[in-house]
């Protein structure tokens, strides 16, 4: 048993600690919007925050977290998707497969909440996500979008 | 507030925000946007089989290709949107089953989602379904108002009649129209009338890629459902000898340690998470067959000897005679090059979700071919196919992977019949995705041109010596030897005609032979995005700019000379050499720039790349420039999308990504070890889409064989380092 905060919900888990926050999340909470990509925190598609900071949620054990810890998913980044991230992505047509998706926005929110207005360069070291389908350019200009600026794509 | 949430394996099933899935029929409900099966779709009687027009006036247009990233949906139903004249804002799709299709006579036909066909293999068929359906809307109206249909005006969803000043909404009428006959042979637009064809319209699967919502194989639940995970011999043409599943079978949730045909071994428990780590603790005893001793090393020797083969060589492309001309050329140039295996590895790992009984198979799954997916399905149920049925879902990345293989939908099924009446959902890990690939194949090949004194190409041969993915996939179509795919991007081309060799070589060289020596390792072979262009490419376009500097003539120069013949393959190459800047000063940090240019997949398509090397080696791709020529551009945001993904996707591959073979068995096993290109190393992409109208190009694929010569040309430029052997990361950009 696991009592874990997520999504602003106090919830009793029947999991076995040693499992990864990733398919406690999945399997236990049913919230799959957080996906699996590597397992080794790699490829960042398992993102999600822990009191508001981008945590690859594959690499931790539910018993590393403490019941008071806020561990926020995509589907509780807003409930409608209207987070900025969410709407910059939505008007620039980020997704293509949609697979890493979830991770590279809960990344970007949390890199907008440390640096409102990030530059080229704080993108480049805050974004190591992976992305198969080649979206980054896109990410790039949209994160630059949820910003607030209308810095153009590149 | 405190939530407990009851844990019986039926809990995670049941109640959560995400998808629900109710019951075992048929389909699924995915809220927001999301695809929901043909049979679950509320029940608007269709207009014919491509559109459905509910109540609200919605219309529902049925996509038989599948969606995998590249777009095709949307621009699917922008064709079919196109004809029907509906209103584009309330616009929505569904995937037809492939045992729909069956029962109905294939009235969808193809369902392969491969070879940048989605567009270009079915406009005109999935425009007639919208034409179609537009005129028996017309029709309909006509009936009821006692007017001719010739006097009918179809536009944005509603049908007037100017005379009686009638009119209604599509919605009004769909239930009429939809008891007509369907028209023959309607005529269809001229693309000069065309409103929606061409236009950047927003992406129809956008929203439920935002909010987590999007149900991709991997989230399938179903009532009841337990999960599988498994491991396959990593030796390839090796099986299970043994296994000893005492440990795993008294771990948490474990149900059942199965063997899956001879080459397999599932753990299947409660949660994945549960049967991973299971599947962890079973002892397996592999008999690793001949192959155990096989290595990438070993295969190269394999590889050399077919450079200079003699016997067995099939060719693929010649005219004039390359021999007498290269023997009594003024100046010669040779090089080999050669390109590893690489794997798809899709973000989203193989996984397929079945559900058997004695009478019935049905499966959840991503796949780019609906219908193979269910021939699959029934053959490893035991089942004829109208007793199986496949649910698809968009795909997280296909890039070939999920197209002509569904080892992972057989897998699935094979588990499945051994637990009758309970849904498996079969996710592989990683490393086992990273082990059980159908690898691009590898090849080398060794070019040798002939200039004339004035640094003119007189003659070409290019030899290409490795392994052909038809004589594994589909050994029916080796004719004497001879893989016609090998020779993508190097066969012949004629200016003409487009449609007609949709791999030619563009450039007039009066003596050409391209020829294949085939050699075939036991690493098993697939489609990977962009196929054997991809090294083809590389082989010609980098050997191109080692023949120019043997010239001493300017690369674009050099090519332009060879393009006479050529005028759209010459009009992409100077787009991407006018906006890059060709000839002009670089920007400060920017040491060479690389041109390569492309047919492929029907369409014509260049790439500039600029790129600096520090002195200790290292590679910055500062910008590239790329132009697409696909005939008809259906949705250019969707080909801007497609052509920054390749450059993604195909420098990753060329710049990091190899798969070793050492002892029978791939080295990598995870994104540790096969890197995809980052966030960071992406280089600017700057697209320009000039659609010269008339035919029907790929979109896909054609870019990403330009990515790589591209960018090699470039480090050559900036270093004088020419590489001939991917990937980069193994070589020295610095001497
Ligand atoms: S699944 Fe966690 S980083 Fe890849
Ligand atoms: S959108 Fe497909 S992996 Fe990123």
């Amino acid at each position: 048993m696991a009592k874990l905060n997520i999504n602003g919900k106090s919830l009793d888990l029947s999991v076995d600690g040693s499992t990864p926050l990733l398919w406690a999340l999945r399997e236990q909470a049913g919230l799959t919007g957080t996906k699996y990509g590597c397992g080794i925190a790699q490829c960042g598609a398992c993102t999600v925050h822990v009191d508001g900071v981008p945590v690859r949620s594959c690499a931790i054990t539910v018993d590393s977290l403490k019941p008071e810890q806020k561990i926020v998913t995509i589907e509780g980044l807003s409930t409608d998707a209207s987070h900025p991230v969410q709407k910059a992505w939505l008007s620039m047509d980020v997704p293509q497969c949609g697979y890493c998706q979830s991770g590279m926005i809960m990344a970007a929110a949390a890199l907008l909440k440390e640096k409102p207005k990030p530059s080229d360069a704080d993108i480049d070291a805050a974004m190591t996500n992976i992305c198969r389908c080649g979206t980054y350019q896109r990410v790039r200009a949209a994160i630059h979008e949820a910003a607030g600026g209308n810095k153009s794509q590149g | 507030m405190t939530e407990t949430i009851s844990v019986t394996r039926r809990a995670f099933v049941g109640g959560s925000t995400a998808a629900v899935v109710s019951g075992l029929t048929v389909g699924f409900h995915v809220p927001r946007g999301g695809l929901s099966a043909y049979a679950s779709a509320p029940k608007s009687p269709e207009v014919n089989a491509w559109v459905v027009v509910r109540p609200d006036n919605t219309v529902v247009v049925r996509i038989a290709r599948s969606e995998m990233g590249q777009g095709t949906l949307t621009g699917l139903a922008q064709l079919v949107a196109e004809e029907l004249e509906c209103d584009w804002s309330k616009v929505t799709t569904e995937y037809p089953t492939p045992g729909q299709n069956l029962a109905r006579d294939r009235v969808w036909r193809d369902y392969s989602t491969g070879g940048s066909r989605g567009i270009r293999g079915s406009h005109d068929y999935v425009r007639q379904g919208g034409a179609a359906a537009r005129e028996m809307l017309k029709q309909a109206a006509a009936s009821k108002w006692g007017v001719p249909a010739g006097e009918i005006v179809a536009s944005n969803g509603m049908l007037s009649h100017k005379g009686s000043g009638k009119t209604a909404t599509f919605g009004e009428l769909a239930e009429a129209a939809g008891k007509l006959a369907p028209p023959k042979d309607v005529a269809l637009k001229d693309p000069k009338d065309w409103k929606l064809i061409g236009k950047p319209v927003a992406r129809l699967d956008t929203a439920p890629k935002v909010d987590g919502s999007q149900v991709y194989g991997t989230d399938i639940k179903l009532d009841g459902l337990l999960n599988a995970a498994i491991k396959a011999c990593p030796v390839f043409g090796g099986k299970v000898a043994s296994f000893d599943a005492a440990t795993a079978k008294s771990m948490p949730g474990v149900r059942h340690v199965l063997p899956v045909g001879e080459v397999a071994v599932a753990v299947v428990a409660d949660t994945w998470w549960q049967a991973k780590s299971a599947l962890d603790a079973v002892v397996i005893t592999w008999d690793e067959g001949a192959h155990k001793g096989a290595s990438s090393t070993s295969f190269a020797a394999v590889m050399r000897d077919g450079l200079t083969a003699t016997k067995d060589v099939a060719v693929g492309n010649s005219n004039g005679d390359a021999a007498a001309a290269i023997a009594g050329a003024a100046r010669k140039v040779e090089a080999v090059y050669g390109y590893p295996h690489q794997n798809h590895a899709t973000l989203e790992p193989m996984n397929a979700t079945a559900l058997w009984t004695a009478d019935k198979c049905e499966v959840w799954c991503p796949t780019q071919n609906g219908e193979a997916a269910l021939a699959a399905a029934a053959k490893a149920a035991g089942l004829p196919q109208q007793k199986c049925d496949v649910y698809k879902v968009h795909l997280g990345g296909g890039f070939g992977r999920r197209g002509a293989f569904h080892d992972y939908v057989t897998q699935a099924v094979l588990i499945a019949k051994q637990v009758p009446g309970v849904p498996i959902k079969m996710i592989w890990s990683r490393e086992e995705d990273m082990a059980q690939g159908f690898y691009h194949p590898v090849t080398m090949a060794k070019a040798t041109g002939a200039l004339d004194d004035k640094g003119n190409l007189v003659a070409l041969h290019i030899r290409i010596s490795g392994q052909s993915i038809l004589a594994s996939v589909r050994p029916e179509a080796v004719q004497a030897g001879r893989d016609p795919v090998v020779f993508q991007g190097l066969a012949k081309d004629d200016p003409q005609k487009p449609t007609a060799n949709e791999h030619g070589i563009c450039y007039g060289v009066p003596n050409l032979l391209v020829d294949h020596a085939m050699r075939n390792p036991h690493v098993p072979p697939g489609f990977w995005r962009g196929v054997n262009v991809n090294q083809n490419a590389v082989y010609l376009e980098c050997f191109m700019d080692e023949l120019a500097a043997a010239a001493k003539v300017d690369p674009l120069e050099f090519r332009m000379r060879l393009l006479g013949n050529q005028p759209k393959a010459a009009a992409v190459l100077k787009a991407v050499a006018e906006k890059g800047g060709w000839g002009k000063p670089m920007a400060d940090g920017v040491q060479g720039r690389g041109l390569a240019l492309l047919r492929s997949f029907g369409s014509y398509t260049a790439a500039m790349a600029e790129v600096s090397v520090s002195t200790a080696g290292k590679l910055k791709m500062h910008r590239i420039v790329a132009a697409t020529d696909p005939g008809y551009a259906v949705n250019p945001r969707l080909i801007e999308m497609q052509v920054e993904g390749s450059f993604v996707y195909g420098l990753g591959a060329a710049l990091k990504q190899s798969c070793t073979v050492k002892d029978g068995r791939i080295v990598e096993t995870n994104f540790d070890t096969y890197s995809p290109l980052s966030f960071d190393e992406m280089p600017k992409v700057e697209t320009i889409v000039m659609p010269s109208g008339g035919w029907w190009g790929g979109v896909g694929e054609p870019t990403i064989g330009v990515a790589a010569p591209a960018v090699l040309n470039a480090i050559a430029a900036a270093t004088g380092v020419r590489i001939r052997e991917l990937p980069v990361k193994d070589q020295k950009l610095r001497a």
